[in-house]
């Protein structure tokens, strides 16, 4: 072994002493020669086109989607327009469906249930918890999830998100960070875990550790269902209907520039203290723009990501709701473990604009950020449900968003709640996923806890200050 | 996957197209049940995930923009009866590894040694394009370039002489449109060729202007060839111990390098976490 690390020691010292013999611009040398063959061998092989193309395409939609002038109005523009197709085109169908599964298959599985002799409790942890919790992600997140996702991936197949990284990356620099993290942002807005994972385009461990920790501030597939659920409730009831659609698409619009601005916010504090250093310097690549594949991006958005998406709501839905109903059902004195802990982190949930409902979920979903809604939805049934005289722990008809709001409405939600809630859903901890995706990337747990545990005191902080400063303006 | 044959005809079989299931096993790719191995390389953006779905007919989601493949995505494909695993990898500019991108399919290349290396390049942006095939070229003899995004070229009106080119990189060029399946079936056709031995390529190789350099690089080369004998490409490691690669020696001296050419049976095959200092 010793006569090995020897001869591997001689080895890199023959290699240094040719090297200082070659002198400095051995590098250079190198690269000149190989740029020179390829040119060579390049140009006798292509022949270009004997004239220019007076117009071309490209850089003229580029020189508008990335000029000073328009290219930040275009984006937003562009971003409202998805949503807002998102927003007014998931309503019908959600309602066909919510009819479909909850008001009339599920009577007829529970008449079943009643006619084979299950028992209550076997009937209920099955129908009313887990049969439930799934009926209602499919209703309430499968509509905007398969209009919003392949508007989405059209963008991003046609080559706009360049452009839109191209317009940040002044903003990086000017954070302290790599300009690529505007890309890996990109990829957060599908998935931070895939998020993070592509911060490996970044060679500099500092700035990847930036690009890292930041990632979260990117809006993904799991919150956009709630994002857009709860600015077409509430945000969009504020104004006349013709304008609902609007106003809550720009709201949903709102808070992902605020997510963006929190990511130069805290890249630029990072990069001020615990991360400091020198950015380093950056090209991107501008892809030709690409006309896209219609279908091919309908099916591959469908199945890649709603069906995905979906799919994982479900299957952590699914547990979910029956421990929900479990606790519904369960009884600590003459109180049920839900009330218990819904009571419990109530006080603390007031006082930054949520409630404990809101908070307890946001513990339930830790696994997914799919599953907020649901839970969300499930638990504020379960304590005001029985006002209506339903049982508990079940969730009852919801007709329509109106009966939505409703539901909300008898859990004391107001505006700010809803409002913080979207702010809540954008800052805080990252789903398990993505914290051990951080983990594997980083090899640090000191990293890993800062990365969860920011974003969350972030949250608590931006919405403490928002609900004082709405109470004092309100009252 | 022949023991009899390395008894009877090394010097062939030395040639002849044979992945080093060891190496690749340590990178994290099973053989088992596999004829050949083919890796994907390219510059970012030229449509290697739309090569890969069109080989192995899976729906890898592919981004119209750099990097949206940063680990490897893997799949695999029947031709004429033999069973080819693909290998996507990172695209890159280069292969002098300077982000984790880049050395994992600069690991991949050099460690990994694929019985056929498929080089994606985009037609619109040739030159660019054919630094990363000489780079590639230079550590691997095995390849075939898939000349894609024929249809864009086409709309600009650039033709490229693909004859000319496959003379000059001595490896077959073969055109290719990956979004319209167009020269899928003559792509398949060079990488069996290629990989089961019907075409030996002979991969244009740099040519060293200075003569000094040339003396200098012979030297290190059989050095580098004395102490890690079964290394392919030593001197493609001796060219980078030239310029100063930290990562190559940094593999040197961890032992990285002599594990993967087989001198060291220990495995030690991260694929790059993040070190951080704290």
């Amino acid at each position: 072994m010793n006569d090995k690390q020897e001869n591997v020691i001689a080895l890199l010292e023959h290699a240094a002493a040719l090297r200082s013999q070659m002198g400095d611009n051995f590098h250079d040398h190198l690269s000149e020669s190989l740029y020179a063959e390829a040119a060579c061998i390049a140009d006798r092989a292509v022949s270009h086109p004997p004239k220019k193309p007076r117009f071309d395409l490209d850089r003229t939609l580029d020189s508008i989607v990335t000029s000073r002038k328009w290219g930040f109005p275009l984006m937003i523009l562009l971003f409202t327009l998805v949503f807002w197709i998102t927003i007014s085109g998931a309503n019908i169908p959600s309602v066909l469906i919510s009819h479909l599964l909850i008001d009339t298959i599920h009577p007829i599985l529970k008449t079943g249930a009643t006619n084979l002799g299950l028992p209550w409790w076997l009937s209920g942890f099955l129908l009313d918890g887990m049969y439930l919790a799934t009926a209602w992600i499919i209703s309430v997140m499968l509509p905007p999830m398969a209009i919003f996702f392949p508007l989405f991936t059209l963008l991003e197949d046609f080559g706009y998100l360049p452009r839109v990284a191209f317009n940040l990356d002044n903003f990086f620099k000017k954070a302290g960070a790599h300009g690529k993290q505007s890309l890996s942002m990109m990829m957060g807005f599908g998935c931070n875990a895939a998020g993070i994972v592509s911060t490996r385009i970044i060679d500099s461990p500092r700035e990847r550790l930036i690009a890292i920790i930041t990632n979260n501030f990117a809006l993904c597939n799991g919150r956009w269902p709630t994002q857009i659920l709860i600015a077409s409730l509430f945000i969009g009831a504020l104004v006349p209907a013709h304008l609902a659609g609007l106003i809550s698409a720009l709201a949903v619009v709102g808070v992902t520039l605020l997510g963006v601005f929190l990511t130069f916010l805290v890249s630029w504090a990072l990069s001020k203290s615990v991360l400091k250093g020198e950015v380093s310097a950056f090209s991107l690549e501008l892809p030709p723009y690409r006309p896209p594949r219609f279908w091919q991006t309908l099916y591959s958005s469908l199945i890649d990501r709603t069906i995905f998406v979906l799919w994982r709501a479900v299957v952590f839905a699914m547990p979910a709701g029956a421990v929900i109903w479990l606790t519904a059902n369960l009884h600590i004195g003459n109180q049920t473990i839900a009330e218990y802990l819904i009571n419990f982190l109530n006080p603390f949930g007031l006082l930054i604009g949520l409630n404990g409902v809101i908070l307890l979920a946001y513990i339930i979903a830790i696994p997914a950020n799919e599953i907020v809604i649901p839970t969300i939805l499930m638990l504020t049934a379960l304590v005001h449900g029985g006002n209506s005289g339903h049982e508990a722990g079940v969730l009852f008809t919801v007709e329509s968003n109106s009966a939505l709001l409703n539901l909300f409405h008898a859990g004391n939600w107001t505006l700010l709640t809803a409002v913080n809630l979207m702010l809540f859903s954008l800052i805080h901890n990252p789903c398990s996923t993505t914290i051990y995706t951080i983990y594997k990337e980083t090899g640090s747990a000191k990293w890993t806890t800062l990365a969860a545990l920011l974003p969350l005191g972030l949250g608590f902080c931006v919405t403490f200050v928002v609900a004082q400063v709405w109470k004092l303006l309100a009252g | 996957m022949n023991s009899s044959c390395a008894t009877k005809t090394q010097a062939a079989c030395q040639n002849c197209p044979i992945h080093h299931a060891a190496n690749l096993k340590k990178l994290g790719v099973t053989m088992e049940n596999w004829d050949y191995v083919t890796a994907l390389a390219g510059n970012p953006n030229t449509g290697k995930s739309t090569v890969f779905n069109a080989l192995t007919g899976l729906h890898q989601h592919t981004g119209n923009w750099p990097g949206k493949t940063v680990t490897r995505a893997e799949g695999g494909f029947v031709y004429r009866k033999a069973r080819y695993k693909i290998v996507d990898l990172p695209g890159t500019y280069s292969l002098l590894a300077t982000s984790l991108d880049e050395e994992v399919a600069r690991n991949f290349l050099l460690f990994g040694q694929p019985d056929v290396t498929i080089i994606v390049v985009d037609a619109t942006r040739l030159e660019r394009n054919l630094n990363l095939v000489l780079q590639v070229l230079e550590i691997t003899d095995r390849a075939v370039v898939s000349l894609n995004l024929l249809d864009e070229a086409r709309r600009k009106k650039i033709q490229v002489d693909e004859r000319q080119l496959a003379r000059d990189l001595g490896v077959p060029v073969i055109p290719t449109a990956a979004r319209q399946g167009e020269g899928i079936p003559e792509l398949l056709q060079a990488i069996s060729n290629v990989a089961t031995g019907k075409i030996i390529c002979k991969p244009y190789r740099l040519k060293d202007t200075i003569p000094a350099i040339d003396q200098v690089l012979m030297q290190l080369t059989s050095h580098v060839e004395t102490l890690f004998p079964q290394l392919p490409n030593a001197r493609w490691v001796a060219l980078r111990l030239l310029d100063g690669d930290t990562h190559i020696i940094e593999a040197i001296t961890t032992g990285e390098l002599s594990n993967l050419s087989g001198l060291n049976a220990k495995s030690s095959a991260t694929e790059g976490s993040l070190q951080v200092a704290s």
